[in-house]
């Protein structure tokens, strides 16, 4: 009894099993291997920051369309140096950028009490959003719940505080964000705006004590004259600014603060760094 | 009785004002009349700052077809045209005047004269260039529905004097105070859309409006009187022309696809005063209720009108109030402030004590109740769960564009989910992808 079913069963079994054999050699599609091995390495998120669906279709079209090998900020220098000796090519991040809020209006006046769906979306579609300056982050929290890489503290009803070290610059929550506050910038900046209206000066200053009035301070006393007025706002270029503070501390609303990268280096660092910059630019000239 | 599939019937609470007669209320200090009131095109400003207007004066003009004129509704001078806050929640572009106190007429303001010797065109030029849109709510400029394109057939007009929202009063009012001048406007829309039948549709609540109007209507022989159910919204045009007539009206189809035109009463004695009287839509009747008035009343408030100045006239607040909105409670829009004008949409103010406000949403228990009541037919609790999952792909299959809006389906709720506010959220999101 129990022979026969174990002939049949085996039997069947190797039947199929040389069935599926023939099958794998003959219809095989020929996959590269570095493709398998690049999404070994690739760090498995899909978080599209890329531009391509996922890690696996990031992975294919490298191999296949050549795609910029640099494009992975989630995996950071490390990934993408790897990519570059299984490809074969020069390979380097494209500058590293973290995502901040632009939004600094820790007391910010309520225009009405929302009563409704609580999340930014459906708050930002009721009358320009309940905080009575219209650029002003809403407090909801629609970015943490987008954040694939828990980088986003945050407490409800306040303004959520992004952790550089662990944000990849993938643009979920920027995305999600409702009044558009959030953006990106370089990582290696030392100071930022944190503010993003456009309204004019005194229309600011009446609502927000944060909030950035468009005074020129900052302008006209920037060394590097790395920032300019743009709608109202103070925009600095980082491939000028050299993170000399002054712009920080001259500011009368403390709008433009340091980031943490600021104050971690020595003061005698700076002066050091700021040296070689003169002397590179002496040399250049 | 007629009715229609599906409905509500909240406690209607007409009685803080349903007696009481249309006042008039005083010539406020100062005016900000918004630049568009109506659906369409903002209209144009004419004036500018310092010059001098009076009343009844045309200040800006209507900027293509679906566009209206605005006029001035009191005399004085033209102080500034810069955003102000409004009742839809943004600011708009206003034109702000302040009173002189003598309230000066143009030439023929109020004259009478007969209509008949006109060319339907011509009463249409009358009609848009007196400014009058729907009084109903949404403000759709009174012209174009009654410029109805060739191929339509259209045999029935309906006067709607439903009045479904809780707490209003002003149509009913109306009904009682100008019941001639709501047939006059009638005749006027009859003879402009060719149609031989003309219908006013009441609901059974208000008897007083219905024997008025029976007495009025006696030796009229093509105008009758449809007595309708006392459900919430019967007042909305779909539902009262299939409630009337029977007839459906398509998704995304206008009731003159059907052969109707509805028209709200307020709209009727408007069109009436504009082509009979020459009186542009520069006032109209609001009710002023709630728990959280003094002295609640029905008053005939110039357009541009501040929510304070109306409510200090009816005595003021009676407490700190909870909640103010332009409107009814159903529909209304909730204000945060009472520098907001009165504008030609505005039926009602409602300030509401110690309202019940529901912050908390539960979770969705799949009663099925708002399907069961929507009168449109629409399943708001898939829309919702759509919404909040932000799927915005699926939602296209369930006809967002359909909703009116009525909130039938967050008023019987359990959960209370804010169902309105999800369709609201959807159907921007449609267009805006749509663009």
């Amino acid at each position: 009894m129990i022979l026969n079913t174990v002939i049949l069963l085996g039997g069947i079994g190797l039947v199929f099993g040389f069935i599926l054999a023939v099958a794998a050699k003959k219809f095989a599609v020929p996959v590269d291997p570095r493709q398998e091995h690049l999404l070994r390495i690739l760090p498995g998120a899909n978080c599209g920051a890329c531009g391509f669906p996922g890690c696996s279709g990031y992975a294919e079209a490298m191999i296949k369309e050549g795609a910029d090998p640099g494009l992975c900020t989630a995996g950071g220098t490390e990934t993408v140096e790897k990519i570059g000796e299984i490809l074969g090519r020069e390979a380097s991040l494209r500058e590293r950028r973290v995502a901040r809020v632009l939004c600094g209006g820790r007391d910010c006046e309520q225009k009405f009490n929302y009563v409704g769906i609580n999340e930014c979306y459906a708050a930002s579609s009721v009358a320009g959003g309940f905080k009575s300056c219209r650029y002003a982050c809403l407090g909801l929290g629609d970015c943490v719940k987008a954040c694939n890489f828990d980088a986003i503290r945050w407490e409800p009803g306040k303004i959520p505080e992004i952790i550089p070290q662990k944000c990849t610059a993938c643009g979920k929550c920027i995305e999600a964000c409702p009044v558009n506050v959030i953006k990106l910038i370089p990582e290696k900046a030392e100071v930022y705006v944190k503010c993003g209206s456009h309204d004019k000066g005194p229309s600011v200053k009446k609502i927000c004590k944060a909030g950035c009035f468009a005074c020129r301070i900052c302008v006209k006393f920037c060394p590097e004259k790395a920032i300019t007025i743009e709608e109202n706002l103070a925009v600095i270029d980082y491939s000028r600014c050299n993170g000399c503070g002054i712009c920080v501390k001259k500011c009368p609303s403390k709008t433009i603060i340091y980031t943490e990268k600021h104050s971690s280096k020595e003061p005698e660092e700076r002066s050091k760094k700021k040296k070689n910059a003169e002397s590179q630019a002496t040399n250049h000239s | 009785m007629f009715s229609f599939k599906g409905g509500v019937h909240p406690p209607e609470k007409k009685g803080l004002t349903a007696q009481k007669r249309i006042e008039h209320a005083p010539i406020p200090a100062k005016v900000i009349i918004p630049l568009s009131q109506h659906t369409g095109k903002p209209a144009k400003p004419v004036v500018h700052p310092d010059e001098e207007v009076k009343t009844g004066q045309k200040i800006a003009e209507s900027d293509g077809f679906i566009s209206l004129p605005v006029h001035s509704s009191i005399s004085g001078k033209v102080v500034d045209i810069c955003p102000h806050p409004n009742t839809i929640g943004k600011d708009m572009l206003s034109i702000i005047i302040e009173s002189d106190g003598k309230d000066e007429p143009v030439e023929d303001l109020n004259s009478n004269r007969e209509y008949f010797c006109f060319s339907d065109d011509e009463i249409r030029d009358i009609i848009r260039d007196a400014g009058v849109a729907g009084l109903g709510g949404a403000a759709f400029p009174t012209h174009v529905k009654l410029t109805p394109p060739e191929y339509s057939e259209i045999d029935t007009v309906i006067i709607n004097g439903c009045e479904c929202e809780p707490y209003l009063t002003c149509d009913h009012r109306l009904m009682l105070e100008y019941s001639h001048g709501i047939i006059e406007g009638l005749k006027i829309i009859m003879r402009l859309v060719h149609a031989d039948r003309g219908i006013i549709a009441v609901e059974n609540n208000k008897m007083d409006a219905i024997e008025t109007l029976t007495r009025e209507i006696k030796r009229k022989p093509n105008v009758e009187l449809a007595v309708v159910k006392a459900r919430y919204p019967q007042g909305a045009e779909k539902q009262l022309i299939n409630a009337v007539l029977g007839r459906v009206v398509p998704a995304g189809k206008l009731p003159l696809d059907a052969g109707v035109i509805v028209s709200n009463v307020g709209t009727a004695v408007a069109i009436k005063d504009a082509v009979i009287k020459n009186r542009p839509l520069i006032d109209r009747v609001v009710t002023v209720t709630g728990t959280g008035i003094k002295d609640p009343k029905n008053l005939l408030v110039r357009i541009g009108t501040k929510f304070r100045d109306v409510i200090d006239f009816c005595g003021g607040l009676s407490g700190e109030p909870g909640k103010i909105i332009a409107g009814g409670p159903m529909m209304g829009i909730a204000q945060y402030t009472l520098d907001v004008p009165v504008v030609k949409g505005t039926s009602g103010i409602l300030v509401l004590n110690d309202p019940e406000v529901f912050t908390e949403e539960y979770n969705c228990i799949r009663c099925g109740r708002c399907v069961d009541i929507c009168p449109t037919c629409l399943f708001p609790y898939a829309i919702y769960r759509n919404v909040r999952h932000k799927k915005w792909d699926a939602i296209k299959k369930y006809n967002v564009f359909d909703c009116m809006e009525c909130g039938a389906c967050a008023y019987v709720c359990p959960a209370r989910l804010n169902l309105v506010q999800s369709v609201k959220i959807a159907k921007n999101h449609t267009s805006r992808e749509n663009k």
